[in-house]
């Protein structure tokens, strides 16, 4: 029998689930939320639950995170996004101050003092830019996958000005562009630069402290984080997979919360 | 339970029901949107005035048929009430009057004026200026002019001073109310203290609010001393600041004690901002002591405003603050770029957490609100 702890993060694109043994990550899933968040939660937890070998009641302690954290009927504690994404950055880099997590609704900043609490965070309002939804919408305006937006852009001499203020303007932006006759990776480039741009003022807010860390599903996407980089003046690090990092605070928290309460 | 409270809970609804009654019996009523109204002398020419600022939902898609969408709230609510004839109070009232705090309100009342005479105060807003004194004693003198022309009436010394007095024991007694929540912990909700305080603005009559109010918070202090408390003494305390808020548009306040906070400071204009500003009635010149205390309201439309920084920083104090948090309606810019004034007093001076909010009266935002406040909790719960 194994002693687990299980954080379940329900975004609103992706829902993800990390099992933790000994604070060691044994295994992990991702999947999509869809139109039925506590079914997915317990999906993922499921999957996870599989690949691990192990059964429900090996979960000793679970909490729940993400806008769907209410909807978990089995989880033991529910704390928001924000607190996990810090417990998460800080497992893998431990001298995280900054976070910046660009999930698929909203976006986020996280600013961390020297003990790892979080100090301040700023997170877009009621708008979908600079998230990535935004990437999404965009790339399919381009007719490309948004994985392939950062190699459309390599080559770009410069970039297009694309609004970072509204999702439907700036999708409207785009197909003129392209009937202006914009050349493609000029596109590209410009959503990449309108997404760090609109980060970039989210970061300036809370301050700027080294060193920083990204989380989310946007942090897989090399054009993003490069553009994040030069805006930025500094390293970004990015975990080996970015997109468990809010299910994997949540887990951290459920093996302290269990730890606590069984003195071990 | 504190059983006074009763009476304050249903109060709109029962007093709403009374005005007709007293209108027959010959009673006057003045409606007013801010508390830069210097009430002493709508009480001093025998009306009674009460509050109109809007702070429901309900009336603003109406509104928005005259009014532009993206506006404050409040005004689109203020508005809409008095434009759809939902509202009793802005009905029954023989007069209206406004100030020009802000753009959106001043020009919203020359809309208004169509609906019903409103009298609007030009405010100076420079606070320390000597030529903003001279300004606003001429428009006491104006309103007290106006007043005495629409109630047929002579405002004496006598009545000013009498007035004085007895607006100087409302103050009192809803600062106590306020000041309940000093202790530690909190005696009651935030959202009571709004409750109490909030519909004390739709009194017919300020004896008699003052009563009720003493009432309530005699009960409150005996129980408290028996132990009733909001909370415990891990419950994060929080201050509100910014906008005014009342039943209806109260929804952070409820997000922040859902999530285990308590409020236990209001420093905005339907809460603290005014209560430490009281006149001296036996002052040789009465209409400037009146005019020197409302210039003194640290409102976000006053440039410079030290008053809020120093307030604020008194609260923070007085009721063992854990975290603020600085509300703005929608397009209220005055609130919304002096946020980054108070942040940094919040956070440098004080060292405490601070989180801003900007949001409207809909529900529509709420679950990202949630997010909010939920991690601002966390944060000060470590």
């Amino acid at each position: 029998m194994q002693m687990l702890t299980a954080g379940i993060d329900i975004g609103s694109l992706s829902t993800e689930a990390v099992l933790l043994s000994d604070h060691k990550i044994v295994s992990y899933s991702i999947l999509a939320t869809g139109a039925d968040s506590r079914r997915a939660a317990e999906k993922a937890l499921n999957e996870a639950l599989g690949f691990a070998g192990a059964a429900p009641e090996d979960v000793r302690f679970t909490v729940s995170t993400g806008y769907g954290r209410t909807n978990v009927p089995f989880a033991d504690l529910q704390v928001t996004e924000i607190t996990c994404h810090a417990r998460g950055a800080l497992y893998t880099f431990p001298d995280t101050r900054t976070i910046i997590d660009i999930g698929g609704q909203d976006s986020k900043v996280i600013r961390l003092d020297e003990a790892g609490s979080v100090i301040d965070f700023a997170m877009n309002d009621k708008c979908a830019a600079g998230t990535g939804r935004f990437l999404e919408v965009m790339a399919r305006a381009l007719e490309v996958d948004v994985d392939e937006l950062p190699e459309l852009a390599v080559g770009a001499s410069r970039a297009a000005a694309v609004s970072n203020v509204c999702t439907v303007f700036a999708e409207s932006e785009i197909v003129s562009l392209i009937g202006q006759g914009v050349p493609r990776p000029e596109i590209a480039l410009g959503i990449l630069e309108s997404v760090a741009e609109r980060v970039v003022s989210m970061v300036k807010r809370v301050g700027l402290v080294p060193k920083v860390t990204m989380s989310g599903g946007v942090a897989k996407n090399k054009g993003v984080v490069q553009a994040l980089e030069r805006r930025l003046g500094m390293e970004i690090r990015v975990p080996d997979e970015p997109q468990i990092v809010g299910a994997l605070g949540a887990a951290l928290i459920a093996e302290s919360r269990w730890r606590k309460a069984t003195y071990l | 339970m504190i059983k006074a409270f009763e009476v304050f809970d249903t109060m709109r609804t029962a007093n709403a029901g009374r005005l007709k009654e007293a209108r027959e019996q010959g009673k006057k009523f003045v409606g007013t949107y801010c508390t830069f109204c210097p009430e002493e002398l709508i009480i001093a020419a025998g009306a009674a005035p009460f509050g109109l600022c809007g702070t429901k939902e309900d009336p603003i898609a109406s509104a928005e048929q005259v009014l532009p969408r993206n506006l404050c709230p409040l005004i689109k609510s203020s508005y809409g009430f008095a434009a759809t004839g939902t509202c009793p109070y802005f009905q029954a009232s023989d007069l209206i009057i406004g100030e020009t705090t802000c753009d959106g309100k001043k020009k919203m009342f020359e809309v208004m004026n169509d609906l019903k005479p409103v009298h609007v105060m030009q405010l100076p807003h420079d606070p320390e200026a000597a030529a903003s004194l001279d300004l606003w004693k001429s428009e006491l003198n104006r309103l007290k002019d106006r007043l005495e022309e629409v109630f047929q009436t002579e405002i004496t010394e006598d009545k000013l001073r009498a007035a004085m007095r007895l607006k100087n024991r409302e103050t009192t007694a809803k600062r106590r109310v306020h000041d309940l929540n000093q202790r530690v912990p909190a005696v009651i909700s935030g959202i009571q203290v709004l409750t109490v305080t909030w519909m004390s603005g739709f009194a017919l009559n300020k004896e008699e609010i003052i009563e009720a109010l003493e009432a309530y918070v005699d009960e409150a202090l005996v129980k408290a001393d028996e132990g009733l408390a909001f909370g415990d003494q891990n419950t994060p305390r929080i201050l509100v600041t910014g906008v005014p808020v009342g039943l209806g548009s109260e929804k952070v306040l409820r997000l922040v004690e859902d999530n285990g906070g308590a409020v236990v400071g209001l420093e905005n204009c339907t809460g603290y901002k005014t209560l430490r500003l009281m006149t001296d009635p036996d002052a040789a010149d009465p209409m400037e002591a009146l005019a020197r205390k409302y210039l003194g309201i640290p409102c976000s439309c006053m440039s410079p405003n030290k008053g809020r920084m120093e307030l604020l920083s008194d609260m923070i104090t007085d009721f063992t603050v854990d975290g603020v948090i600085d509300l703005t309606w929608q397009a209220c810019h005055t609130y919304n770029i002096e946020s980054y004034t108070v942040a940094e007093l919040v956070k440098q001076k004080h060292n405490l957490p601070f989180l801003q909010l900007e949001t409207d009266y809909s529900q529509s935002d709420v679950q990202t609100l949630n997010v909010r406040i939920a991690a601002f909790m966390e944060m000060i719960q470590k």
